[in-house]
């Protein structure tokens, strides 16, 4: 790999190396964060950016919750509900899971491949101050005369281009931003894998969360322009006269859902791919053995990529498709049962005859393992179109993306961040507390949702403020989930804290199956990583 | 940690799980039923005996699956002195469990394929009754093609019990003005289309769902068994008051049906009589009022508010505003045409001529506005003449 000492030359990594002849540590003061161009620095920004939005994000959950408590208008009229449900969807989408992965790969795509640190350190550093930007903006739109935006994380036209408020401009503004950070992550990524690899780390030896944020990555930057696009057409189409998506000008109002699950469908495998990658590392250490199928792991994961681009239309099969085209719809959406399930079985082949512990991050992972295959299995049915007419836009969905998002993508990111902890931070964390953590999230997390496929299944509606009398005892239940839920996440942020503040020093390897890099360097890892490449056999 | 007090920490846990556990069926088993409705037409059950297949191969592979993790996790401890095997890959086993999720796919999508070919409608099969459906932010209007009954169904819970003011009822925010009436044992066709935003109507008795598209049709059939009140609601995000916009479907024996529908055009024949009566009266101003309110707070209350002051940089509000102060022509056309491009809709077919005038008096002289104008159905009727 002689690429890698071109770029470790380039200029932009002059700059810092230029006084380094010591190992000497960060500028300090508040500057350090903002001008910083060190992967670690830029990823812990990610990783505490994005577990504030995860608590703003869940804050309106709990507004939206506590309305739901009983029936009737208790709390918040129905407009402010809907941006509630608005808000918290985009806030959790773009600014909790996303910023959160990006966040790891910063920290972890480096250590893993044995590079100095990301490609392209200077754009690192806009793309993640362009962030807070983006939000601030989205969170102000709440307080214009008007409200914010109130038409759904998927703003269907017209409702979100006719029927809108002014704000409208605001969020179109924020989700550029938030596209342009994410498509400047996903370029870093890339160009930091293809280039920096220590010599000897050939494709097919990389880590699997390496490999699962390449593929991720080039979704991104596949499917982002998509995204903006949308908006943009949403923009003219609100305030200069454009009917892209105006039937009486000529224009088509479910073209705007062609588009948008365009976008969309591959937005949920962004959102889950990395931490396909997290559980491959988890398991193999805590049992001891070595992931099994390795490069089945791989091709199944460019499987489910490449067909996340055919089966948008698996969100729409109530909006008038033709019969070929809900038949074709079906077929390939069941279609990545066979990779997804590929992974599973692989995953709980890596268990079979290890020897396994349950620390806290293999916790996280067996859960992980257990509820995302739970919310693999309410995917399958949503796939089955003639059942699809009953589940839509009910509960029932609520219910599954609920159990993918949150206890697969925020679950395998919990895991994530107390396996490598110890290696951020020096020390080890407070194991009670963090089981304490463990155990009241599961718990909660599942009073929370699991009644939630009832509740569809009987035929509650999603997005709405009010519900029949019937819904009310299950609906009481699933809010007093969400409300142990929120709670319990302060106890990660406690645990973080304390870990942060001191603890048992950890050791360079402090769990005993670990493999890779990583865990070569001394906890906490030096500032600059590899300044010589290791050799990789 | 010694045995002794392992022990007690694991029958405490498990004392904990069951005790969440049974905490969530306490509830669970009362009002609400826990599975899909099997429904009242040939489709539905199909769609509920797919939802029950599908359920059941989940369950089981989940059972196969989660049973050799939990195997594991307890056989494979290391506290157990397990020692690690070192297999890491098998071509022959993963080829394996690469087929046989295939080959049970293939097996769920032949019931699939069927019974959607089944409910295809794409306007050609024969059908005894074509009703128009139209959403409309926040009700459906229904209209029987090839007859002159048409007519709005909102939502018929008082206000009140939303608010928590009034006990609620047993149909609480799933019962309607006026419902939808359908025959039984005939092949119903619904048109589907929206004057606004997109809508969904759902009704799970039937299993339709279809999108309502503003400026496109959609089509879907029903064939209903057995007579009864079917209760569903719109299933699109549709705006602030998505959550009451509920659907109730009648379904009546053929000759009782064709008896209702007889009695409603006879009904449509009549109002037209009065309404060309009333053009020539005047009705008075209480009466105005009292019947605008009435209007008002059925269909205007649910945007500009009770209290007439809206919904700022929403919805505009009306008490002391120019439309409401100003010319009463100008205000006249925004009732009967509503104002394109927003969410106030046009009214001229909604309401009845008296209705129309009610309403407009009502805005003109409630919440201290005081014009003193009385609006007569004339008014209305000379402004559409003379607007054509
Ligand atoms: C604190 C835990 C959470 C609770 C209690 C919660 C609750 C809810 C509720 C009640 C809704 C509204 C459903 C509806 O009526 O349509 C909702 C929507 C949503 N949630 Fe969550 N949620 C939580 C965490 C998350 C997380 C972590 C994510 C993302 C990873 C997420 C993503 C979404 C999305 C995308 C929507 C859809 C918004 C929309 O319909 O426009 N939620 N959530
Ligand atoms: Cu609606």
């Amino acid at each position: 790999m002689h690429a890698t000492r071109e770029i470790d030359a380039a200029p932009d990594m002059g700059v810092e190396q230029h006084h380094d002849h010591a190992h000497h540590g960060p500028a300090s003061g508040l500057m350090r964060w903002v001008t910083t161009t060190n992967h670690k620095d830029i990823g812990t920004l990610y990783l505490w950016f994005a577990f504030i939005m995860f608590l703003v994000g869940g804050a309106m959950a709990m507004v939206i919750r506590a309305e739901l408590f009983q029936p009737g208008l208790q709390l918040v009229d129905p407009h402010f509900f809907n941006q509630m449900t608005t808000v918290h969807g985009l806030i959790m989408v773009f600014g909790a899971v996303m910023p959160a992965f990006t966040g790891l790969a910063n920290w972890l795509v480096p250590m893993m491949i044995g590079a100095p640190d990301m490609a392209l350190p200077r754009m690192n550093n806009w793309s993640f101050w362009i962030l807070p930007f983006a939000f601030l903006i989205l969170l102000s739109s709440l307080f214009m005369e008007g409200g914010g935006p109130a038409f759904g994380w998927t703003f269907y036209a017209p409702l979100s281009t006719t029927y809108s408020g002014d704000s409208t401009a605001l969020f179109v503004f924020s989700v550029h931003i938030m596209g342009m950070s994410s498509i400047m992550g996903a370029i870093n990524v890339i160009v930091t894998i293809f280039n920096l690899r220590a010599p000897g780390m050939t494709m097919m030896k990389m880590p699997l969360f390496v490999w699962t944020w390449l593929i991720t990555a080039f979704l991104l930057i596949a499917v982002m322009p998509v995204l903006a696009g949308a908006v943009t057409m949403v923009l003219t189409d609100k305030f200069f006269g454009t009917d892209f998506f105006n039937a009486a000008g000529g224009g088509d109002p479910v073209l705007f859902q062609h588009i948008f699950w365009f976008f969309g469908h591959p937005e949920v495998y962004i959102m889950i791919l990395p931490s396909f990658g997290i559980i491959s590392a988890i398991l193999p250490t805590f049992a001891r053995k070595k992931l099994f199928g390795y490069s089945s792991m791989v091709y199944a994961t460019a499987s489910i990529a490449g067909l996340s681009f055919i089966v948008w239309a698996h969100h729409m099969f109530t909006t008038g498709m033709p019969l070929f085209g809900e038949l074709f719809f079906m077929y390939c959406t069941m279609l990545i049962a066979v990779p997804t399930g590929v992974k599973v079985f692989n995953w709980v082949a890596t268990l079979w005859r290890g020897s396994i512990t349950f620390e806290v991050p293999m916790l996280f992972a067996l859960a992980f393992l257990v509820l995302f295959t739970i919310g693999g299995f309410s995917g399958l049915m949503l796939a089955i179109t003639p059942a699809d007419f009953q589940y839509h836009d009910t509960y029932f969905v609520v219910a599954h993306f609920h159990y993918v998002l949150v206890t697969g993508a925020i679950f395998s990111i919990m895991a994530a961040a107390y396996y490598w902890l110890p290696k951020w931070t020096g020390h080890m964390f407070d194991e009670g507390l963090a089981k304490l953590h463990f155990w009241c999230s599961l718990i909660s997390v599942n009073l929370l949702f699991f009644p939630m496929h009832f509740l569809g299944l009987a035929g509650m509606p999603r997005r709405i403020p009010d519900y029949a009398l019937q819904f009310a005892d299950v609906n009481k239940l699933v809010s007093i989930g969400g409300f142990a839920f929120g709670l319990s996440q302060l106890i990660f942020l406690a645990v973080v804290i304390k870990c942060i503040r001191g603890g048992e020093k950890a050791p360079a390897k402090p769990w005993e199956g670990a493999e890779g890099l990583e865990w070569t360097l001394p906890s906490p890892a030096p500032y600059h990583t590899f300044e010589t490449p290791p050799e990789v056999k | 940690m010694s045995r002794r007090s392992t022990l007690s920490n694991r029958r405490w846990r498990a004392g904990g799980i069951l005790g969440v556990l049974s905490a969530m069926a306490a509830p669970l088993a009362s009002a609400m039923p826990l599975n899909m409705t099997r429904g009242v037409t040939e489709f539905s059950r199909e769609v509920h005996d797919l939802h029950m297949i599908i359920f059941w191969i989940c369950c089981i592979i989940g059972v196969l699956v989660f049973g050799v993790m939990f195997y594991a996790l307890i056989r494979h401890r290391k506290s157990k002195g397990a020692k690690p095997a070192d297999f890491h890959e098998s071509t022959k086993v993963e080829i394996v469990w690469t087929l046989i999720p295939f080959a049970i796919l293939i097996g769920m999508a032949i019931p699939a394929t069927q019974a959607l070919v089944n409910s295809d409608d794409d306007g050609s099969k024969p059908a005894d009754l074509t009703v128009q459906v139209t959403g409309s932010q926040w009700k459906w209007h229904y209209k029987y093609l090839g007859t002159d009954v048409e007519y709005y169904s909102l939502l018929a819970t008082p206000r009140d019990q939303i608010a928590g003011k009034l006990n609620k009822g047993d149909n609480y925010l799933l019962e309607v003005d006026r419902p939808l009436v359908l025959p039984t044992d005939r092949n119903v066709r619904f048109v589907i289309t929206s004057e606004d935003v997109i809508h969904s109507w759902w009704v799970p008795a039937f299993a339709v769902k279809k999108d309502a598209n503003p400026g496109f049709i959609n089509q879907v059939q029903t064939r209903i068994d057995e007579p009864g009140i079917y209760r569903g609601q719109c299933a699109e995000l549709c705006g602030k008051d998505h959550g009451f916009m509920p659907v109730v479907v009648i379904a009546k024996a053929p000759n009782e049906f064709d008896a209702w529908l007889e009695g409603e055009q006879q009904k449509v024949a009549l109002a037209k009589a009065e309404e060309e009566k009333l053009l020539a009266m005047n009705m008075g101003f209480d009466e105005l009022m009292a019947e605008g309110e009435k209007v008002y707070q059925t269909y205007c209350a649910a945007c500009h508010q009770p209290n007439g002051e809206g919904l700022p940089g929403v919805f505009p509000g009306l008490k002391g505003s120019a439309i409401a102060l100003g010319e009463v022509n100008a205000h006249i056309d925004i009732v009967v045409n509503g104002k394109a491009g927003t969410a106030m809709q046009a009214f001229g077919k909604q309401l009845t001529l008296a209705q129309q005038a009610a309403v407009i008096t009502y805005e003109r002289n409630a919440w201290g506005n005081d014009t003193g104008d009385a609006v007569q159905p004339s008014d209305i009727h000379n402004f559409l003449n003379g607007a054509q």
